[in-house]
């Protein structure tokens, strides 16, 4: 549990909520994952938008893109409190800094390789011609 | 990343690229060499927000385009798939169209 995992969560809200309702839901889950000992990095509201398809007889929905930083009992407290809320059409959680983690060590692999080749391509021109470093790119 | 996903401009300018023989001589099966597009422009991570790149995978009925289709690497197509996977539970792509 002392490890720290990033998390993010999508839900939509009944397209018949107000604006101060959208408001006032999203107060509510930052209060929820403060209270767990978590932390919001970032809220969104995507707006309203249309669903692929019906949920309870709805066909559109605003969407909140929240990304929570914790240990994750906050998720499961703020999962048990959407689950429960009418309101709340749907919900999805997915954890995401596995991911990223992954990203950044592939983007720094092809960093390294593509500084290792402009390097050997430098010195086989500087071995030839002499042109300036970096003449590629 | 951008506050509305759907006004993003589409950069991938998606070709499908299906197998089919060329017309040459004798008529022989000419098969274009596919290359992962995700690979080329170096995508690490396909993220399941970004609708209008998942939409050019889907065909009209709604599933996923297959590999043999869509041309992706193994590790491209199976993040595209859990991306649209991600999307379909969101109601951002339909499980099953028309």
């Amino acid at each position: 549990m002392a490890e720290k995992r990033t998390y993010e969560v999508v839900f939509i809200i009944d397209p018949g909520a107000g604006d101060d309702e959208v408001m006032r839901l999203s107060e509510g889950v930052q209060k929820i994952i403060t209270g767990q000992g978590g932390s919001i990095t970032k809220t969104e509201v995507m707006g309203k938008r249309q669903l692929a398809y019906e949920i309870n007889h709805k066909k559109d929905g605003t969407y909140v893109l929240l990304e929570v930083e914790g240990s994750g009992a906050e998720i499961a407290e703020l999962e048990r409190r959407m689950r429960v809320n009418d309101q709340i059409l749907r919900y999805m959680t997915i954890r995401v800094d596995e991911d990223r983690q992954r990203a950044d060590k592939l983007k720094e692999r092809r960093a390294r390789k593509a500084a290792r080749k402009t390097g050997l391509k430098n010195k086989g021109s500087a071995a030839s011609s002499g042109s300036g470093p970096g003449a590629e790119d | 990343m951008s506050s509305n996903y759907e006004e993003r401009e589409n950069s991938y300018g998606f070709e499908r690229e299906y197998e089919r023989p060329m017309p040459g001589r004798g008529g022989r099966r000419m098969m274009r060499r596919k290359i992962c597009r995700f690979c080329i422009e170096k995508v690490d991570l396909i993220d399941f927000k970004d609708v209008k790149l998942l939409q050019s995978y889907i065909p009209e009925r709604g599933k996923i385009l297959p590999r043999r289709i869509s041309g992706a690497c193994a590790a491209h197509q199976s993040m595209l798939a859990e991306a649209i996977k991600r999307a379909r539970n969101i109601a951002l792509l339909p499980y099953a169209a028309d």
